[in-house]
């Protein structure tokens, strides 16, 4: 067991640093979150420069146009560019953590050629078709048609919750190509144009009061044979590649975030003297202790990713239930911090602690993760 | 970073898993909670025959030369398999207390205010003060002392004879690294102990749910089961990355972190292990009970849940 660095890693750091405290004051002001445009030229900007860099698709493989870093490179990576206050992944999180991975292992070279190089460089936003109405959690039941016509497919049907839909140039869409088929072998994966006529975007409204996601309906929306990737009905292996994506690395860096803010409220309660109460006080020293051993199981996961060659495993969701949860912690703790002003919606953290209700539900809700963890790790029965 | 166990770790966690399976298996932990008697001398010289309590020592010293780390290795295998006495206080004495390095003596520990457990069977103990730590070594003053300031407790846990301090306990001799070390190193352990025990009642929940049938299918397979046995993992796993990591720095604030959330897991996952067991879980017969009572005592001792957060809520500022 060592928790130390190696030189080569340390001095990958130290440029990384170097760079962030050089270019970091070059970057516009942040938009605010309505601000859908503003919000994606400000995301493709530092990821246009992160490509000038060199450290666009960092973790993505060389033959993917990545540069092939270890994950303890692509954890310093993460940790870094947060302490730093560079900006998240955000309109570009699809795109590098889910489609483009998925192309990149499953695609054809044309599709790599076509559609790799615009990811990295910040040229093409995509967003993730996968959940319906109908098939959230249940992904397997998931309706939305795609008929074969000739060199095309003819998809209607509706998705939902797609964060980005209203500035993503691609959609990475699931599409049921064989209603005859069990249900997980009759889907299919599509790279989808988005403004491709018959998609109808409309913004959902969250109960913090943002659109931090969209519904989107597809009507007889035509989508090249070419643009499937893998195998016509083998889109729900394809689909698993993608999710063991999602859950791996995908919060290292909030986690960075978490005990910055963990710091802030410590300070925040010091100062209007509700650290007198031990209560709270002892509610902080627990989250401290959450956040810590946090930090070191997404070590221990990374690490073992490493040895054994860079696939996350399930190890992801036994990071995401506890993580999930112990966030939404953080900002109870921190409406106890601010009292009476935890009811103001301008005060910091306020918005935070609304918006943190769907860490449970979000990319697998708990209850999902917890079946993983009994199904895939202690080897329970399937059942119901 | 290579935050995974190394190959000479993982045989070490090997062979102390072995040996105790050999020495104090199933039927040798019941046979013991059924006779009440005292410590297994026998076993407690095999112990230290193994390396136990002399881990740290360095090899000048007739110690094995090896650090917190493989410690923690050790004392998790001890609390997995229940085995009873004074581990920590022992080995926290190695180099000290002559016989302790050897496992000669049996040393237990005396913290103010604190039951001590298994002073019946010391030869040497341990007092932890605020600032300095001092140990009493000789024989025949313990003994004595005992007789007149101590009285024993109907102890929670059966494997754990407890004694009541009544009177202060002779002065005893300095011990170096003072009280700060002992105490975050006693901390340390005492998690590796929780975290043992949780990963074992985790796997026997896993192991019972998988097994026992109700309205035609394993329990396991029902989503209320499941989601506890789950949730007894993630518990494990958490106080898993924080022990060792905690072994790895010495770090103060790792450590208390690492004693809540070992705690935390092995009561819990003890109390859910309980539950899967259904009936079964509440007999004498089944030994979640031994695992959790164990785990209530060891929560108490060394660094509590309420001091543990204060450390931790300081490391803040």
């Amino acid at each position: 067991m060592d928790l130390a660095y190696t030189e080569a890693e340390e001095e990958f750091r130290a440029g990384l640093r170097e760079w962030l405290a050089a270019v970091l004051p070059s970057l516009p002001a942040k938009p605010g979150p309505d601000d859908w445009p503003g919000r994606r030229a400000y995301d493709t900007t530092w990821q246009r420069m992160l490509y000038d860099a060199g450290y666009a698709g960092l973790h993505w493989p060389v033959d993917a146009g990545g540069r092939g870093a270890t994950p303890s490179q692509h954890l310093i990576f993460l940790e870094e560019t947060e302490k730093a206050g560079a900006p998240y992944v955000g309109a570009n999180f699809v795109g590098l953590l889910h489609a483009g991975p998925t192309i990149a292992a499953e695609g054809s070279a044309g599709q790599r050629a076509r559609w790799l190089p615009p990811v990295l460089r910040g040229d093409e936003i995509w967003c993730q078709g996968f959940s319906e109405p109908e098939a959230g959690s249940d992904l397997a039941s998931l309706r939305t048609r795609a008929v074969r016509d000739g060199d095309h497919y003819v998809v209607s049907g509706q998705k939902i919750w797609t964060s980005h839909a209203e500035v993503a140039d691609w959609c990475e869409l699931l599409v049921r190509t064989d209603p005859g088929a069990p249900r997980h072998r009759g889907i299919s994966w599509l790279a989808m144009e988005m403004d491709a006529p018959g998609v109808t975007v409309r913004p959902l409204r969250t109960l913090a009061g943002s659109t931090e996601f969209a519904e989107m309906f597809l009507d007889e929306v035509r989508v090249p044979v070419s643009h499937r990737v893998g195998a016509e009905n083998d889109g729900w292996r394809v689909t698993m590649v993608t999710l063991s994506f999602e859950r791996g690395t995908a919060f290292v860096g909030e986690v960075v975030a978490c005990r910055r803010t963990l710091a802030a409220l410590a300070a925040g309660a010091r100062a209007n003297g509700r650290w007198d109460d031990p209560v709270l006080r002892r509610r902080l020293g627990r989250l401290n202790a959450e956040f810590r051993a946090l930090w070191r199981l997404t070590q221990w996961n990374v690490s073992e990713a490493q040895r054994s060659g860079g696939v996350p495993g399930a190890g992801g969701s036994v990071f995401k239930l506890r993580y999930s949860h112990a966030r939404q912690e953080l900002y109870e703790a921190a409406a106890e911090v601010l009292g009476a002003d935890s009811g103001d919606l301008d005060r910091e953290w306020v918005l935070d602690r609304l918006s943190s209700l769907s860490y449970t539900i979000a990319a697998g809700t708990s209850q999902i993760q917890r079946n993983i963890v009994a199904e895939r790790i202690l080897g329970l029965p399937k059942g119901r | 970073m290579d935050f995974q166990l190394s190959d000479d770790q993982r045989a070490l966690r090997a062979g102390a898993r072995e040996l105790l399976a050999g020495r104090f298996g199933r039927d040798r932990m019941r046979a013991a909670l059924d006779s009440g008697t005292g410590l297994d001398r026998a076993l407690w010289r095999e112990l230290g025959e193994a390396g136990f309590f002399a881990l740290r020592l360095p090899e000048a010293q007739g110690g094995v030369g090896l650090g917190l780390p493989e410690a923690v290795l050790l004392f998790e295998e001890a609390g997995r398999s229940l085995l009873p006495g004074p581990l920590i206080a022992t080995h926290l004495a190695a180099g000290a207390v002559k016989g302790a390095a050897e496992g000669g003596a049996v040393v237990a520990a005396l913290d103010a205010g604190q039951p001590v457990g298994h002073l019946g069977d010391a030869d040497g103990l341990l007092l932890l003060g605020p600032g300095q730590a001092r140990a009493v070594t000789a024989g025949q003053m313990l003994r004595d002392a005992v007789r007149d300031c101590a009285e024993p407790v109907r102890s929670l846990d059966p494997l754990t004879p407890l004694w009541r301090v009544t009177g202060p306990f002779g002065p005893g001799e300095p011990l170096p690294g003072g009280g700060a070390r002992l105490r975050d190193e006693g901390a340390l352990l005492a998690a590796a102990e929780q975290l043992g025990s949780a990963a074992r009642t985790t796997e026997m929940a896993v192991q019972h749910a998988g097994e026992r049938e109700q309205f035609g299918s394993p329990i396991g397979s029902f989503q209320a089961v499941k989601h506890l046995c789950a949730g007894m993992l993630v518990r494990a796993e958490l106080a898993r990355s924080a022990v060792y990591a905690a072994a790895v720095t010495a770090d103060r604030a790792e450590i208390a972190g690492a004693k809540l959330l070992a705690d935390d897991a092995a009561v819990r996952n003890a109390r859910d292990c309980l539950q899967v067991h259904g009936g079964m879980g509440f007999t004498w017969e089944a030994d979640v009970h031994l695992h959790l009572k164990r785990a209530w005592l060891r929560s108490g001792q060394w660094l509590t849940a309420a001091a543990a957060e204060e450390a931790l809520a300081a490391d803040l500022c």
